[in-house]
């Protein structure tokens, strides 16, 4: 990677299952803060990146009140583990599998994503 | 054994707090299991908790009130007739009838009558109007009169109920009187320092106090209705209705028509047992029983010892011998806001024994202890400040390990003392209503594994009366766990050891202006260099915020790192409701708005297709509205010249305001302007919880000021300052921290007060029960803000003075910048696209939010609704 200007050019790719869909310039992520992406088939992801720079993808939905925000929910780290909190209820999801880390039985569909 | 073979028969008489207990200690002697057993209850509700009737008028429902769980009653298969009192009983016949006519045999008949207000025979005392203070029902009939037909009332007896009726009635809106024979207000309790000490916190409440006169005569009107009372002093006090609460006396009349043996002054005579002296059959327990002492006890702890002691002797356990020889009459209340205790000699009885007495009529405090010549504690009263009662009263009867003179000075003047729970014996009493040990609590945590204080509350039964131990409890809960090894982590999360407090002198000690810089400094080892969590983040957020101006931060709560800390609410400016869409609320100050503003807000509404809504706070808001909406809302308002009410924030909400003097033929200030110039003061203070404040123009308090954080109430001299107070789920009536203040001496002390929470509150916790946690409560708040004990008064009002100049209206800032308004989108890369989840549908002639949308997900239809049940 190029260290400067780091940001300008790189492009958000979502993997789906015929491709690599771009989504939007990396910069349009805040770091700590998550941005929502249309996919064509009507589904919506929620799209992070870390302090450290690394991105995840999740599905936007909260499984629990139905609405379309979990991009809009506070990120963090929990023994080493990143992870988003549900604006709706607080309910937090990790980033990396999609594991509830309130309710076991509760798992949210994550995405592959990368900058290039 | 009764003739018929069947199970021998215990009737219970009397269904109270004392006659719950003994089924208690039956059901866990087996003895229900062996027994029929068969309750008369008088009252229409079983048992409940009497000591506690005040709270009805706080809030409690009658059901509340409740002590008896009907599934205990029906699973030991209890007889229980409510509403059905014992008429007669023939202990020849061991028959007792009741007033439906039923008649049951006993083998063993338990009085449990309890007592009957005493009632002065004065004339008319009967008349309309009059009332007693003991029942369920008597509080309802109070409640109903003092609605409908009283402006004044009159409490008969200034002891322990007669002051609690007396604040039911203020409560009520009545101006009350408190009449009492003695020269002093509970002269059972105090001595006549603590009488004084109780007698200024009364009068300044607003209650008026006669004290040293009788009543001669309740005067009647034409109608026969009360309208006034004769005292002995000559003088003659207009009051529309009168409580009577001058003491009690044993309900022993059953007992008497049946040829029991009663005391000279009443109580049905028992021995040590609870056995009457007359019938071996026949026992009785509670405030009917003249104990083997020769004493009748009125609290609740002596008597639920009288029903163990029954309840051993009935079933006649050869292990537990249990006798009942008088009781400590140690009592800690708080009444009217104020603490009241005294224990063990109280007023000094003891030969040769020595007085250490700390008095300070200004706060209303005084604590006197009785010291023998030896240097044992014999007893002591407090007043204003009972904080150390459980401590005190489990050292009487010994010399305590530090003078005397230490520990009733208040904290921080210089010899005081604070001696802690942990330095108690192992038998000291730590509740003495359960009669539970301190060695009991600790064991409760090292062998039954509690952690918490609810836990021990449940294994223990201590703390599970009347409360006033559970302070106490929890130090000792927590030095028990921490000399266990195990650490009570007071941080704020997983990433910060240190509490908000700690944090907030942190950031601005060193002016850190950044979260990550608070983390990866000072953030616990394993924390730093992470992302946080969703806890700290808008903690840290809200501390830089308030801050912001004197540690060089950014006012823009969205600029730069601070934006990822905000929730989404602050984040996007508005408050998001449940199905992803946002509501919109411009500030109203004072709830004042002009005919134009109306029209504007109505166009904005109409034209977005938005639902609207009055609030609480006395503004309108807005719902339905998209994130790409917002921008294009906003713009029409800040043109119109609205600006934002921070409804999603975690700072000043509104201030309202009743119309004032302006208007209204009672106010004596202009309220209006007040709560304007509040409400622009203090808009977008961020704090560590919500702010919601009111001004009312008179006492009549319509703006309800006494319900809020700081609340503002006209005088004529000029305003009452009230902190504090909150409404919501655990409602909590506000304390007067200041009266009579100018305009610029009460912006000065609201500057320092909400500076000083801001500084010293945990995450959340909003003004009142931050004001019930911090050592020392309302007294050092006062003594902070009013008195400048710390020192800290200029710089608390020189960090409002900054936040005041640096104002700016987030959302002016949002739409005059085109970077931050490129988040207002709902995808990223569709930025034209809206949300497909966020649907509506019609009701009532405006929109609400399509639920259907929201369920058809990844997950099964089942599932969702699964989900959404278990919130």
């Amino acid at each position: 990677m190029t260290l400067a200007p780091e940001t300008t050019d790189l492009k958000v790719h979502l993997r789906l299952t015929d491709g690599w869909l771009t989504v939007c310039d990396l910069s349009a992520l805040l770091p700590g803060r998550g941005v929502a992406a249309l996919l064509p088939d009507g589904e919506q992801v929620a799209l992070f990146r870390d302090r450290a720079g690394t991105l995840y993808a999740i599905d936007n939905r909260d499984p629990f009140g139905g609405a379309a925000v979990l991009s809009r929910g506070l990120t963090g780290s929990h023994q080493g583990r990143p992870f988003v909190a549900s604006p709706l209820l607080k309910q937090r999801f990790d980033l990396e599998s999609g594991q509830c880390l309130d309710d076991e039985a509760v798992r949210i569909r994550t995405y592959e994503v990368r900058a290039s | 054994m009764t003739a018929t073979g069947a199970n021998p028969t215990i009737v219970l008489v009397g269904h109270g707090m004392v006659g719950q207990r003994f089924l208690e200690a039956l059901a866990e002697r087996g003895l229900t299991a062996t027994h029929r057993v068969v309750v008369l209850c008088e009252e229409p509700r079983p048992a409940y908790d009497r000591v506690a009737l005040t709270s009805y008028f706080s809030g409690k429902t009658p059901e509340d009130l409740s002590v008896t769980d009907m599934a205990f009653i029906e699973s030991h298969g209890i007889e229980l007739y409510v509403g059905d009192p014992a008429e007669t009983v023939d202990r020849e016949a061991r028959k007792v009838t009741a007033r439906s006519g039923q008649i049951f045999d006993y083998d063993v008949l338990v009085l449990a009558t309890g007592s009957y207000p005493f009632v002065p025979p004065v004339p008319n005392k009967d008349a309309e109007g009059c009332f007693v203070y003991r029942t369920i029902e008597d509080l309802l009939a109070i409640e109903e009169y003092a609605g409908s037909r009283a402006r004044v009332g009159a409490v008969v007896g200034g002891g322990l109920l007669g002051l609690e009726a007396a604040g039911a009635l203020k409560g009520l809106g009545i101006e009350s009187h408190i009449v009492e024979f003695a020269p002093r207000l509970m002269p059972v309790q105090v001595d006549e320092g603590g009488g004084a000490a109780l007698l200024r916190t009364i009068e300044e409440m607003g209650l008026s106090v006669h004290t040293g006169v009788g009543t001669q005569e309740i005067v009647v009107g034409e109608d026969g209705a009360v309208t006034g009372m004769k005292l002995s002093d000559g003088s003659e006090l207009a009051t529309d209705m009168v409580v009577f609460s001058a003491g009690v006396r044993p309900r022993d009349q059953l007992a008497r028509d049946c040829g029991l043996t009663v005391g000279e002054r009443g109580g049905i005579t028992v021995d040590e047992q609870c056995r009457t002296v007359s019938d071996p059959n026949v026992f009785a327990i509670g405030e009917c029983a003249l104990a083997a002492d020769g004493r009748v006890y009125g609290l609740v702890a002596p008597g639920y010892e009288q029903a163990e002691t029954a309840a051993a002797t009935i079933a006649a356990d050869e292990a537990e011998q249990l006798s009942f020889t008088g009781a400590d009459l140690s009592t800690k209340l708080k009444l009217l806001g104020v603490d009241v205790a005294s224990f063990g000699d109280a007023h000094g009885t003891a030969e040769d024994c020595l007085d250490v007495v700390y008095s300070d009529s200004r706060s209303g405090l005084y604590k006197k202890l009785v010291i023998g010549r030896d240097g044992t504690l014999l007893g002591g009263i407090l007043v204003g400040d009972a904080e150390a009662y459980g401590t005190l009263k489990a050292f009487t009867g010994s010399v305590p390990p530090v003078s005397p003179e230490s520990l009733v000075l208040p904290a921080g003047a210089g010899e005081s003392a604070q001696l802690g729970p942990t330095a108690l014996p192992d038998d000291a009493i730590i509740c003495s209503c359960n009669n539970v040990r301190k060695g009991t609590i600790r064991e409760a945590v090292t062998e039954h594994k509690c952690t918490t204080v609810p836990e021990v509350k449940k294994c223990t039964k201590a703390g599970t009366t009347c409360g006033s131990c559970v302070k106490v409890l929890g130090q000792l809960v927590n030095a028990e766990l921490e000399a266990g090894g195990v650490v009570v982590d007071k941080g704020l999360c997983a990433c910060f050891s240190q509490t908000r407090e700690e944090l907030y002198e942190i950031v601005l000690a060193l002016r850190i202006n950044t979260y990550q810089d608070l983390l990866d400094r000072y953030g616990r080892e394993e924390a730093r260099g992470g992302d946080g969590c969703e806890i700290c983040k808008p903690a840290v957020g809200s501390i830089i915020a308030s801050l912001a101006p004197a540690i060089g931060a950014d006012v823009y709560v969205l600029d730069g790192e601070q934006a990822a800390l905000q929730d989404t609410n602050d984040h996007f400016l508005a408050n998001l409701q449940k199905n992803g869409s946002y509501s919109v609320v411009p500030r109203i100050p004072g709830g004042e708005i002009t005919p134009e503003g109306l029209i504007v807000i109505g166009e904005i509404a109409r034209d977005f297709g938005l639902y609207t809504k009055i609030t609480g706070g006395q503004r309108i808001d807005m719902f339905g509205a998209r994130v790409e909406q917002l921008p294009l809302i906003w713009t029409r308002l800040v043109d119109a010249g609205f600006e934002s009410g921070h409804a999603y924030g975690k700072s000043l909400r509104t201030v309202k305001s009743c119309v004032g003097q302006t208007w209204c033929r009672y106010g004596v200030q202009d309220s209006v302007r007040m709560a304007i110039d509040l409400e622009l003061r203090y808009r977008g203070l961020r704090s560590p919880h919500k702010l919601k404040s009111a001004v009312s123009g008179c006492a009549r308090e319509c703006a309800e000021a006494q319900s809020k954080d700081f609340g503002v109430i006209a005088t004529t001299n000029g305003w009452n300052l009230y902190v504090g107070g909150n409404g919501g789920a655990t409602p909590r009536h506000a304390d007067l921290l200041a009266q009579d203040l100018s305009d610029a001496e009460l912006i000065r002390l609201i500057d320092r007060f909400l500076m000083f929470y801001i500084r010293t509150a945990d995450r959340l916790e909003r003004t009142s029960t931050w004001l019930e946690r911090i050592p020392g409560g309302l007294d050092h708040v006062r003594d902070v803000v009013v008195e400048d004990s710390l020192g800290i008064c200029e710089e608390l009002e020189s960090l409002m003075a900054a936040h005041v100049s640096h104002y700016r209206d987030e959302w002016a800032d949002t739409i005059n910048d085109p970077e931050k308004l490129a988040r207002f989108v709902s995808f990223v890369n569709a930025p034209d696209t809206p949300d497909p989840v966020v649907g509506f549908v019609p009701e009532r002639d405006q929109i609400k939010p399509d639920l259907p949308l929201l369920s058809i997900g990844l997950r099964p239809a089942e599932d969702v609704l699964e989900g959404t049940a278990q919130r």
